[in-house]
């Protein structure tokens, strides 16, 4: 008896975020399927998944969402990695890590437009280019400061889940690994980073999949050089008014990141089994 | 069953809640003393020390809320829940509130000041005989040159645009009726043209602009063109009177082989209460001095004679923005078309974006 009143009182405690799921999450998704069969005069069709999969606009734009955000997650790795390891190797790490995550408390859009001060044609980027002797070049409004404002955005959110699987990490294992005459580069590609893959995998999660749709971002710094399906969702949802098309890309956006949550979370678990087996 | 008990509390809780919001919401907006105007406008759209005559004049208090696009409000205003007394849409969007019935037609007899506007601006095609608006604001769409950058004089033409020696200096102003609209018009077409097959000759002469432009942006071109980041850029004119205040070398030009011309009128949503602070409004505003001052302030183009004429030497004779009558005669307006036309107009957009 007691025990079941205890269970009743635990499942109480899930109602205000399950009501919260279902308001804010479930419903939401639910309804942007259904919107994705109307058409502009709201009859019902699968017309808008045909003209999306038939449009060679669409798919080039998802191709460009797919390879930006690939290079995005590729560039936060390559920096963050290294950083994360240093990271624990420092004497205060718990402050260092501090310093990575306070950017993420200044709002993105202000971010963006400090980088807009920074990469503009007077700006100090320029400048200090000017005083190499290389003068003003064009930064903003290109495919390269595109991603460089997305990578600096999303960093903490690499380095966090990495740093926490290495940190992890037993001291002993490299111990060993270095007793058994390995050297640096064997112990970290045979040891540090399978052992610390899963804090990667969870790293490009947190940033591949909100890179999909990054679109203030595009027109702001990228000047619409890059376009992204995140561009057509607004453009459908704001001036077209073709709520059923601009649903139609959000769900094929859902597919895919559901399909990147499958492929990294996924392939972890057989990696590690046949790791056991082997 | 105790948990189902649970569960219904919850949901009855949540509903009060969101009750208690929207009622929250609805007063903040409306506050429903007789003793108030809504008025839903544009971002700093109309001169704040107006608003303290106004109230000063007429005991009538403005709770003013603002929208940054004509779809933004039309789907506000469609929602309803909101008790907005005046709007201030566009040409097209009156039109297309009209044929949606948001609008409320108004009581001439209670308009004192409609003889101070330029007949010119009224009665127009997308509210004839003005049964439904009055004229706000009007302007231009056109080209910004810094003249740092360009020789004062040389660009006229939407064609200059195209010339080599831009190669990556022009920005354009992020919005697809625009955009396709100067590239039509270039090539001497309508602006309101519906046939896919100039709509698309139209966006392969923009495909061709491609490599002159260096940015697609919204409002921050207005910063970008101050800041000297860019030397030519296609806007309207209000950003551009902003812009000019702010830096001297900057030029507007209205090229005269035709441009898009718009008005901001103000009309009544079919969600309004306080009448009497409607016509009081938006007779206060029809009054020379106060539309002058509004005018002044804004710096957009004011559809009303006797303002204009109250209004300081330097304004009233700017060709830049109160372009000569020839230039007026080649300008269009922009008319409401179907969503599959709009649709159009987008997709061939979208594709010059991929594009360049």
């Amino acid at each position: 008896m007691q025990r079941k009143q205890r269970l009743s009182r635990n499942t109480a405690y899930f109602v205000p975020y399950t009501l919260w799921i279902l308001l804010f999450v479930i419903a939401p998704v639910l309804l942007l399927i259904y919107q994705s069969f109307f058409n502009i005069d709201g009859q019902f069709t699968l017309g808008n998944y045909q003209t999306y999969f038939s449009s060679s606009t669409y798919l080039m734009m998802t191709v460009n969402s797919v390879w930006y955000a690939f290079l995005i997650t590729l560039a936060t790795l390559l920096i963050s990695y290294p950083t994360a390891y240093l990271l624990n190797e420092t004497k205060h790490p718990q402050l260092w890590l501090l310093l990575i995550i306070m950017p993420t408390w200044i709002n993105l859009l202000l971010k963006a437009y400090a980088f807009i001060g920074i990469f503009s044609q007077a700006g100090i980027a320029n400048q200090f280019l000017s005083f190499m002797g290389i003068g003003p070049k064009q930064l903003l409004f290109t495919k390269f400061s595109f991603i460089f404002v997305a990578a600096y955005i999303q960093i903490p959110f690499m380095v966090l889940p990495i740093y926490n699987s290495i940190s992890e990490l037993k001291p002993s294992y490299i111990n060993a690994s270095r007793d058994l005459g390995a050297t640096n580069w064997q112990t970290f590609s045979r040891v540090i980073f399978p052992l610390t893959l899963p804090g990667v995998k969870a790293g490009i999660q947190a940033v591949f999949i909100p890179s999909l749709s990054l679109f203030m971002l595009t027109r702001l710094i990228g000047g619409n050089k890059v376009i992204t399906l995140g561009t057509a969702i607004e453009e459908h949802f704001l001036t077209t008014m073709n709520w059923g098309m601009g649903s139609t890309i959000g769900v094929v956006l859902i597919v895919a990141m559901v399909i990147i949550m499958w492929l990294t979370g996924g392939s972890g678990k057989r990696h590690t089994r046949k790791g056991l087996t082997k | 069953m105790k948990k189902l008990f649970g569960v219904i509390v919850g949901l009855l809780v949540v509903c009060g809640l969101l009750a208690f919001g929207a009622h929250r919401l609805q007063s903040s907006t409306g506050s429903t003393g007789a003793k108030v105007l809504n008025l839903y406008t544009w971002g700093d759209y109309i001169d704040p020390s107006l608003l303290t005559k106004f109230q000063k004049e007429t005991g009538y208090h403005v709770n003013v809320e603002t929208f940054d696009s004509n779809e933004a409000m039309f789907t506000k205003i469609k929602q309803g829940g909101t008790s907005y007394d005046l709007t201030v849409p566009s040409d097209y969007m009156i039109e297309k509130m009209k044929a949606a019935k948001l609008l409320l037609p108004l009581d001439k007899s209670k308009l004192t000041g409609m003889q101070n506007y330029d007949p010119r601006f009224l009665n127009l095609a997308f509210d004839h005989n003005n049964r439904y608006s009055v004229p706000y604001f009007w302007g231009t769409l056109g080209i910004i040159y810094n003249d740092k950058f360009v020789k004062p004089g040389s660009i006229q033409h939407w064609q200059d645009l195209w010339e080599k020696k831009y190669k990556n200096k022009i920005m354009l102003i992020d919005s697809a009726r625009d955009v396709m609209g100067f590239s039509l018009a270039s090539m001497g077409k309508s602006m309101n043209t519906t046939d896919p097959a100039t709509l698309l000759a139209a966006e392969h002469k923009l495909n061709r602009l491609a490599p002159n432009v260096k940015a697609v942006v919204a409002d921050e071109i207005k910063m970008y063109m101050i800041q000297n980041e860019a030397a030519v850029a296609v806007d309207w004119s209000g950003e551009a009177s902003e812009m000019l205040d702010s830096n001297s070398h900057l030029h507007y030009v209205v090229p005269s082989e035709g441009s898009n011309l718009w008005f901001d009128n103000l009309v009544i949503p079919k969600t309004a209460k306080h009448f009497k602070a409607i016509y009081a409004f938006l007779n206060f505003m029809s009054e020379p001095k106060n539309a002058a001052q509004n005018a002044e302030y804004i710096g957009y183009a004011t559809p009303n004679k006797k303002a204009k004429a109250l209004l300081p030497k330097a304004i009233r004779n700017d060709r830049q923005f109160y372009p000569d009558n020839r230039t007026i005669e080649h300008l269009q307006i922009y008319k409401n078309l179907s969503p599959e036309k709009v649709g159009l107009y987008n997709d061939r957009y979208l594709e010059f974006k991929m594009h360049h």
